[in-house]
């Protein structure tokens, strides 16, 4: 499904901000999540027990370039990434802007071109724009992740028509909605839109129960994706009365 | 010889990025390194020669969304 490897769920999780690394794991558990996000710093104190907490994890890790704003800076943290997650898999991020975290297209299909050229699987964080979509694609990408809104605001979807249209308008491209889902049930709308996976973070690290609320996100995901692929009815202007008209009695 | 190390002004006697890996206490396994913003195999550590006031960034796996 994603680089030619096949998940059972459809959640991937983020790592960061939870309250304690035992609740992390509890949370990646009740998730479901099979792959979380992950990332590469200047070591701090507990930087030995988060490489012995991504093994207990047994979840496969997109590490990813955040807090990147140019090419050079996202190519050089996705091979030093390379060699020490072990893994060709990464989530390219580019920021353009420092208020609204917003990806910079123009150095993202740059990069990605780089990285894609080098053999890395690349997971690019972008907005809704087809073009900037094609483009990617054309860089070598096999998947596209675009943003419901900006990253740790959790207003959901701000452009389902947009989103709608990105997912007619790439129908075999494994899409993924990354970053600024707040509930499960924006989740389950991304889901109900045919989006194939959702990756989120804060929602669940922020949450007052990380590990309830990381459970209802897996719920929702499954909810959403079960609806999608049962067809969901049409919406209507009007209404429709459901119950038949056929043998109505007449008490008038 | 004075270089930048995560961002920290540093001696150093080490005249090679693996010699001020170990000199300043990495596990040289469990982390990526870069110098002047370049990315810096593990396999090229040996070789690559530190001058004055080099940057060298040596990161770890951390916590990410």
């Amino acid at each position: 499904m994603f680089h030619g490897v096949d998940l059972t769920s459809r959640l991937m999780l983020g790592t960061a901000q939870y309250p304690s690394p035992q609740i992390l794991l509890e949370a990646i558990a009740a998730s479901g999540a099979e792959v979380i996000t992950v990332s590469l710093r200047r070591e701090g104190v507990a930087g030995g027990a988060f490489r012995d907490l991504l093994a207990e994890s047994r979840c496969r890790l997109l590490p990813n370039t955040a807090g990147c704003h140019t090419v050079r800076e996202a190519v050089t943290t996705a091979r030093m990434a390379r060699e020490v997650f072990g893994t060709s898999w990464i989530k390219l991020e580019v920021i353009g802007h420092a208020d609204t975290l917003q990806p910079d297209p123009f150095a993202l299909v740059e990069a990605a071109r780089v990285l894609c050229a080098e053999g890395f699987d690349v997971f690019p964080y972008t907005t809704e724009d087809l073009i900037v979509g094609e483009k990617l694609l054309e860089a070598g990408c096999k998947v596209l992740m675009p943003w419901g809104a900006p990253i740790g605001s959790g207003q959901g979807l701000r452009n389902p028509a947009g989103l709608r249209t990105m997912r007619a308008h790439f129908p075999d491209v494994p899409l993924i909605v990354d970053a600024g889902i707040g509930t499960p049930s924006q989740a389950a709308q991304a889901m109900e839109l045919g989006f194939d996976a959702v990756l989120l973070n804060t929602a669940v690290a922020k949450a007052v129960d990380p590990v309830g609320m990381a459970r209802a996100f897996g719920r929702a995901i499954q909810a959403g994706r079960e609806g999608f692929e049962a067809g969901l009815m049409p919406e209507r202007d009007m209404a429709s009365a459901s119950t038949p008209v056929f043998g109505l009695a007449e008490l008038a | 010889m004075r270089i930048d190390l995560n961002g920290q002004t540093i001696e150093t006697q080490a005249q090679t990025l693996a010699d001020l890996l170990s000199e300043q206490g990495f596990e040289s396994s469990c982390v990526a390194t870069a110098v002047n913003g370049e990315f810096i195999a593990r396999s090229l550590r040996s070789e690559t020669r530190l001058d004055d006031g080099v940057k060298v960034e040596v990161l770890s796996p951390m916590q990410g969304g």
